[in-house]
């Protein structure tokens, strides 16, 4: 457990050292200048706007730094020699996978915690700004239920990140980042294969489409950022239920990825 | 130091060049009217979870649409109509379905007769409509679906059926059952039109949707106006004839002038009418009609 700490740590120290953390300056100047130009653009809905912002920029960087830290994570240990100083020492090989992973979702929910601050900050600039029209709003400028679709998003990043780690166990850099991208869209549009048999006359096909729909990872209710920005309820039980089904997920791709590096020979 | 030196004087150099070329070939304006992805339900599928940012985008696009065109009216003589509002007011509201502005505002911005909005009420209709299979008890969209139908149709009978519908929605103003029995008894005339945009001023829930209706409560007072100073009008043109086309109304109190301060004109066939510069034209078809109340 030690050993998957400092392994951890290492990942999240270099992170910063990369210099992975300079994208929460971008985050924070998007949001202030959208804040400031929003009102120019557009006659009302500030606040949404800002909402839908602030949550997709939360997603889309949180997925840069899933992908493209992420597919080095193995492949940059192979590529440096650097896998045979860490294999010598007295680690097993599933300590480093999972050590690595932790150490990702720890720069992930360092970077979310910091764009949270930022982003509710905006938000009560922008609702003390329009208080006079607040009672248009479908829900409150600073809405705790924002933390829903945050916390949703974070665990899909955190699917992200698997995969990007269980690609980069086998895969070079770049074609890791091509199938985790791949997976990560097609996750996303996942729903539309369930119905595949339907609009398909070749049963083989939509049978593949079934096995396929099952397989890919179900992304698509991880995105409740419409709903909360409208003021839609999210049930607890739903909550539960994609968390969990996410936690499954992962696990499932860091065994996958322990068995893959477990058999790779380094010689 | 030789090197920002450098850079700056090359930046510099560059900014020059460019401003001598765009003072000898300005750039023209194209207007370019071209949707590329027409599709609500493609565009939503291209967008991997973030429709609802591209909803706002295409928000932002269809309010600069207008805007632009709005102004290129003011200006140039040769503006072109509306052709890609309903569109992109489709696209938007169809990327986020329960975006309510795009439909209150855009119903707004398509019901208006030309050059203020499209003029065309049957897209506001069916913007209006699309947003209450979304959200079937918003009683802001049936309320507004009864607006187009009394202010721009003209008629009665159907507007008084939508505000009945809307005042049977839980949470629903009081005022909306009032409205609609006035609409049906009264329908088309002034005071009844005066009352209905006075009851969406005060209970607007924006600015922009209050600033609507303060608009349309001027043009009904520059229509009472207009009505008192035509009876002047008429009495001098018995005396001296008529007056030539673009003259002025002399009162007590200088030129006569409507509710924005802009001076009313007459026309060669000596009918009072609003200045082509006021931001309250053009004025709606004056409501005259009226309906018989249903047994």
């Amino acid at each position: 457990m030690r050993a998957i700490g400092w392994i951890a740590v290492n990942v999240f120290r270099e992170s910063v050292r990369d210099k992975v953390l300079y994208n929460l300056v971008f985050f924070a100047i998007l949001l202030m200048g959208a804040s400031y130009l929003i009102g120019q653009l557009t006659a009302g809905q500030d606040v949404k706007i800002i909402k839908d912002l602030g949550l997709a920029a939360t997603s889309v960087f949180g997925l840069f730094i899933a992908v493209f830290i992420g597919i080095g994570l193995v492949s940059k240990e192979v590529e440096k020699r650097s896998i045979y100083s860490l294999l010598a020492k007295p680690i097993d090989r599933y300590q480093v996978i999972v050590g690595k992973y932790a150490g990702l979702v720890l720069t992930l929910a360092v970077n979310m915690a910091i764009m949270t601050v930022a982003f509710y900050s905006v938000l009560a600039y922008m609702g003390w700004k329009l208080h006079a029209v607040a009672m248009s709003w479908e829900a409150p400028a600073l809405d705790p239920a924002l933390l829903k679709a945050l916390t949703l998003t974070f665990v899909e990043l955190c699917i992200v990140t698997a995969l990007a780690l269980f690609f980069s166990t086998f895969s070079t850099p770049l074609l890791s980042a091509a199938l985790t991208v791949g997976f990560f869209v097609a996750g996303r549009l996942s729903g539309d294969l369930r119905n595949f048999n339907t609009i398909v006359q070749s049963p083989a096909a939509g049978k593949l489409a079934g096995a396929v729909y099952w397989v890919l990872p179900h992304l698509e209710p991880f995105d409740v950022r419409a709903q909360v920005v409208h003021g839609q309820p999210v049930p607890a039980a739903f909550m539960a239920l994609t968390v969990v089904y996410g936690l499954l997920y992962i696990a499932a791709l860091l065994v996958s990825a322990t068995v893959i590096f477990s058999r790779r020979d380094f010689k | 130091m030789i090197a920002v030196a450098a850079v700056s004087v090359l930046m510099t150099g560059a900014a020059a060049l460019q401003l001598a070329r765009e003072r000898s070939y300005p750039r023209s304006i194209v207007n370019e009217d071209t949707l590329y992805i027409t599709s609500g339900n493609a565009l939503r599928r291209m967008t991997v979870g973030y429709a609802a940012l591209a909803a706002d985008l295409y928000w932002i696009r269809a309010i600069q649409y207008f805007g632009d065109i709005r102004l290129g009216v003011e200006s140039r003589a040769d503006a072109s109509d509306y052709p890609l509002l309903y569109p992109l007011l489709d696209l938007t509201t169809t990327l986020d379905p329960r975006f309510n502005i795009a439909y209150r505002f855009g119903s707004v911005f398509l019901a208006e007769p030309f050059p203020g909005g499209v003029g065309r009420p049957d897209q506001a209709i069916a913007l209006l409509e699309k947003g209450l299979r979304e959200v079937p008890g918003k009683w802001e969209y049936l309320t507004d679906i009864g607006f187009v139908h009394y202010w721009w149709l003209h008629e009665y009978r159907e507007a008084a059926q939508w505000f009945d519908r809307a005042s049977g929605v839980p949470n629903a103003p009081w005022w909306l059952r009032s409205l609609a029995a006035t609409t049906l008894a009264q329908g088309g005339d002034r005071a009844s039109s005066r009352q209905m945009w006075e009851s969406v001023r005060d209970t607007a829930d924006n600015d922009w949707l209050r600033g609507s209706a303060d608009r349309a409560l001027r043009q009904l007072l520059a229509l009472d106006q207009m009505d008192e100073l035509q009876q002047t009008v008429d009495r001098m043109i018995r005396q001296n004839g008529p007056p030539p086309s673009g003259s002025l109304i002399q009162v007590r109190g200088g030129v006569a002038t409507d509710p924005t301060g802009v001076p009313y004109e007459v026309d060669a066939s000596g009918r009072v009418g609003l200045g082509r510069k006021s931001s309250l034209f053009p004025l709606p078809d004056q409501p005259v009609h009226r309906v018989t109340p249903a047994s």
